[in-house]
């Protein structure tokens, strides 16, 4: 038990810096960011000044998904090197991107509205969000349903391997269903080169959901592992009582 | 290693029908759930048939959920998953053989039964046939990832709820070709074939990735 928390020491160490040091980017990425995205960008010539919803939506659709891959990573280093701190990481962006997910769909919904007419459309970009947003529900409860620890990490990183192979799979179906129930009439964005007028503000703020996204999840990870040397000094000290 | 196989598998086939709330309880609630549709949305014609085939898709799809609790959960309590585990047979092939006998004792008769209650839901006699089969490929998928979700909470008291959670994901491949390869065949204008043949793609799939994700689950189960 002990020599398993060498490493996570090494990580403790370094994270409690790093946690501050990716907050304080993701404010001044996000000082930057905002008046750009929320002020001084130029409004689209069809979609008016509800276009500024893409500043949050698109990021928020981005990490989404890049968390998830980095979950599916992180199960696969846990699956077979068996390293404690990959659990750790996998459980602590789990919620994260979950979040992500909801706010990507929230956005989009309210994007939706004034753009398309709708609260929601059966788009294949929403619907495959949406089962992402469910994958990760299923992924998290998986993790709350297990007592032990160590046995939900690993089945944990079974589902979120096999659900990174299926996402794909899921993506070309939905695709091929809408395309089947209607041939694409709906305004999308990003049919023609971005502006870069529009552009610059959205990678800012890309940068600085990535990085509110890796200090939040550093934080979680630090609790997590402060939750498991707490239990483990408990059970340290219920050992050597008489 | 074949016999292994086929005594998991009769054992699995026996027990599905040996009463006490096995296969004929799912396929209860099958017959239930497709008779409910035509109370609820009244009796005229063009909206049952155009709400038919999806209908007995989604019944399928939930009468499997609710078998998947028990399929791994009762192994792992009277101890016959260990057995499993010392075999010397691969687990991975105990699953799949476990998931067999599931399709063979719920999966076909489903299918059959889907297919007389489609007349039922006013789709034309010839497309029948084309929805069992379709059904009974869907099922095999439903069941083959169903199997993982059972093995990931085999450990979970009352984890119904949780696989329906975990499963229902993997889901929709199947029950969009499916549902679209028995809508084409019911309309009887469009094509089924290619959506058949995603289909069988991807219950295909599903048949290789479940076992072996459902073994690998298994082996941290008991211990």
């Amino acid at each position: 038990m002990i020599t398993v928390f060498a490493n996570p020491d090494r990580f403790m160490a370094l994270s409690r810096y790093l946690t501050p040091i990716l907050a304080a980017a993701a404010a001044a990425l996000f000082a930057w960011g905002l008046p750009q995205a929320l002020v001084t960008s130029p409004p689209d010539y069809q979609m008016g000044e509800t276009v500024r919803i893409m500043y949050v939506h698109v990021p928020a659709a981005w990490w989404a998904l890049g968390l998830y891959a980095a979950m599916g990573m992180a199960s696969f280093v846990s699956l077979v090197w068996r390293h404690v701190l990959a659990d750790v990481a996998a459980r602590a962006m789990a919620p994260v991107g979950a979040v992500l997910a909801a706010l990507c769909l929230i956005t989009g919904s309210l994007w939706g509205r004034p753009t398309w007419g709708t609260w929601w459309e059966w788009d294949a970009r929403l619907t495959s969000m949406l089962v992402l947003f469910i994958t990760y529900i299923g992924y998290l409860a998986l993790w709350a349903a297990i007592e032990d620890a160590q046995r939900a990490a690993r089945l944990a990183a079974i589902l979120c391997l096999v659900g990174l192979i299926n996402l794909p799979i899921i993506r070309f179906s939905v695709d091929w269903w809408y395309t089947l129930h209607q041939p694409a009439s709906v305004l999308r964005l990003g049919g023609s080169a971005i502006d870069p007028a529009m552009l610059s503000p959205l990678l800012i703020m890309a940068g600085a959901f990535a990085c509110a996204a890796a200090s939040i999840t550093l934080l979680g990870m630090r609790s997590l592992i402060h939750r498991r040397q707490a239990l483990a000094a408990e059970l340290r000290l219920a050992r050597s009582a008489p | 290693m074949i016999r292994a196989l086929m005594s998991v598998y009769r054992r699995d086939v026996a027990l599905a029908w040996a009463g006490g709330g096995g296969a004929a309880a799912p396929l209860g609630f099958y017959v239930g759930v497709v008779l409910l549709l035509p109370l609820a949305m009244g009796p005229e014609r063009a909206l049952i048939a155009a709400a038919g085939p999806p209908l007995l898709w989604v019944a399928g799809a939930l009468s499997v959920l609710m078998t998947l609790e028990r399929l791994f959960q009762a192994d792992l309590e009277d101890a016959s998953l260990d057995q499993l585990l010392l075999a010397a047979a691969p687990l991975e092939l105990a699953a799949f053989a476990k998931g067999a006998a599931l399709w063979t004792a719920l999966g076909l008769p489903m299918a059959l039964v889907g297919g007389i209650a489609s007349l039922t839901l006013q789709t034309p006699p010839a497309a029948a046939p084309i929805i069992a089969l379709g059904l009974a490929v869907g099922m095999a998928g439903f069941i083959s990832i169903g199997l993982l979700g059972a093995a990931l909470a085999a450990g979970v008291r009352r984890g119904g709820v949780l696989i329906a959670v975990l499963v229902l994901p993997f889901f929709a491949p199947p029950i969009i070709f499916g549902a679209a390869a028995a809508a084409a065949a019911s309309a009887g204008e469009a094509p089924f074939e290619g959506a058949f043949q995603l289909l069988g793609a991807c219950c295909l799939f599903y048949a290789a990735l479940g076992p072996i994700a459902a073994a690998a689950a298994l082996r941290l189960q008991a211990d």
